[in-house]
């Protein structure tokens, strides 16, 4: 018996300290590609930028863990081929392993854009400690900064740039920010937020090329549009791709992500998959979902322990997310849709509120930004199946956390 | 060097020096410290690092922040007037050691 787990992220960690954790002794292998100890990703794009901030890697997990838990830790190997039939996994190293069940938490990459220029010095992306101690020390010179994309990690960054008080333009080619995450209401809040902040957002505007200097680094940046930005850094960050060849290459399911079942198995049932690079059903949106965030990553990890432990209850945890921009703090209970309905509750304009939305009369998700008490109501309310009608939320007095203690009281 | 002693719920204790400037949840999180989970990477946005602070450092710790307080009604096991997030106190001039209590759950 052996497990085997390729990647080295917030998921891989977590299900082998679960599978300890639930009593598994058998064999466990972390096969991680970045070299060194596996490290949390989300401060990279927040407190390791900020002025006074240190890129000091924070471990996911201690050196002593791995000792102390038997895991075997393969840093700065990675996986290149599965030979499914025999159950072995090929190395890097040239060395192979035997698995009895083989977890797939590779992850996402960034995506590239192929514009004339994308390559120049000064063109950075945010994913690794490397590329943010890079841009660490880019920062503090920094004059004119470029951001293609008005995601979490565009926007992350844009605030971080305007805090070393650079001068900061964002061209995001869609009509809104966040557009995929957030409903319409934050997303224009947040909109309005940045410019607040000195942030120039360009809306439905995308990047057509980036001009070098003499000495070849980049030097501004053209829209489609044709406006020209002077630039001495640009940082793009315009999504992410799931991490899926290898399980394409042994002829596993995939569709945007490694497709799994609910017990996060994927169309081999020795082979699982989860976290950034899995396609999973999910039951609070309709269809199949991937979803990048620490809540799916590592309350995935927890549940495909047990699957692997022979529990076959679907997984089915509410999604949460965060980002800070600035000094804001978004924090997300559910997964917001085009067409849901929405109810704003408190006064945008003190930056402490949230959006409720609704799906078929019932509530779905709720953004909040600066208040973590209607968050953690929403995710007691939303997860525990609370049906909660605009009707209801519209009333007067009504607030999350008065609602989420009847629940608790209830229980 | 500072020193932090985190004590389990059974009542072993285990105690670390760290550099200055380090907050109780890196610390655990970098040393193996069962318990402490720290899933966010300390930005008081999960509250899998609460402890429970001994009274004897109280009034050396930072003001509890709004979004801490916020966050610690969520926290897996109780809260009580001892209850911190790990990732919001640091160790430095005013607080050279510091003995926390884990609960029994995070998650």
């Amino acid at each position: 018996m052996s497990v085997v787990i390729i990647g080295g992220g917030q998921s891989a960690l977590q299900v082998a300290d679960s599978l300890r954790g639930n009593g598994y002794t058998e064999q466990i292998t972390i096969v991680a590609d970045e070299a060194g100890l596996p490290y949390q990703r989300p401060p990279l794009s927040k407190d390791f930028l900020s002025p006074q901030g240190t890129p000091k890697p924070l471990p996911l997990r201690g050196e002593n863990f791995f000792s102390q838990k038997n895991i075997n830790l393969l840093d700065g190997v990675s996986a290149i081929d599965i030979d499914r039939p025999n159950r072995q996994v090929a190395l890097s190293n040239g060395n192979s392993l035997g698995y009895t069940h083989l977890v797939l938490a590779t992850g996402a990459r960034n995506r590239l854009i192929e514009c004339p220029g994308s390559k120049l010095d000064g063109v950075h992306s945010l994913r690794t400690l490397d590329d943010v101690q890079d841009l660490h020390a880019a920062l503090p010179a920094a004059k004119n900064v470029v951001v293609v994309g008005a995601g979490f990690i565009g926007l992350e960054f844009a605030a971080a740039a305007r805090a070393h008080d650079c001068h900061v333009t964002v061209l995001e080619f869609a009509a809104r920010p966040m557009a995929r995450a957030l409903s319409e209401p934050m997303s224009q809040w947040f909109a309005q937020a940045h410019r607040d902040l000195g942030v120039e957002l360009r809306l439905n505007e995308g990047i057509e090329r980036f001009e070098a200097a003499g000495g070849g680094e980049v030097m501004a940046a053209v829209s489609s549009t044709g406006q020209r930005y002077p630039a001495d850094l640009v940082l793009v960050g315009v999504g992410v791709l799931p991490n899926v060849a290898l399980a394409e290459n042994a002829g596993l399911e995939t569709s945007n992500g490694i497709v799994v079942d609910q017990c996060l198995r994927t169309s081999d049932p020795s082979i699982f998959a989860l976290g950034d690079c899995a396609n999973f059903p999910n039951v609070h949106s309709p269809g199949r979902t991937r979803l990048e965030s620490v809540q799916n990553a590592t309350d995935q990890a927890r549940h495909l322990a047990g699957s692997i432990l022979g529990d076959e209850s679907p997984y089915a945890d509410l999604p949460w997310f965060w980002s800070t921009q600035g000094p804001y703090r978004l924090q997300i209970a559910g997964l917001s849709q085009a067409g849901d309905d929405t109810l704003v509750l408190g006064d945008p304009r003190t930056a402490k509120f949230s959006v409720l939305c609704f799906r078929g009369e019932a509530l779905a998700a709720v953004e909040s930004v600066n208040l973590p008490a209607d968050h953690l109501a929403a995710r007691k309310l939303i997860g525990a199946g609370t049906r909660i009608t605009r009707a209801e939320a519209e009333e007067a007095g009504f607030a999350l956390k008065n609602r989420a203690r009847v629940i608790a009281g209830a229980v | 060097m500072p020193s932090i002693t985190f004590t389990q719920p059974d009542g072993t204790a285990q105690r670390l020096e760290v550099e200055q400037e380090t907050t109780l949840m890196r610390a655990a999180v970098s040393n193996g410290i069962d318990g402490i989970v720290g899933e966010c990477g300390g930005q008081a946005m999960c509250a899998t690092c609460h402890v429970y602070i001994r009274p004897e450092y109280a009034d050396a710790l930072p003001e509890l922040g709004a979004d801490e307080d916020e966050m610690l009604d969520c926290t897996a096991a109780e809260r009580t007037e001892r209850s911190r997030l790990g990732c919001q106190i640091s160790t430095g001039a005013s607080l050279p050691e510091i003995i926390v209590d884990i609960p029994a759950g995070q998650v």
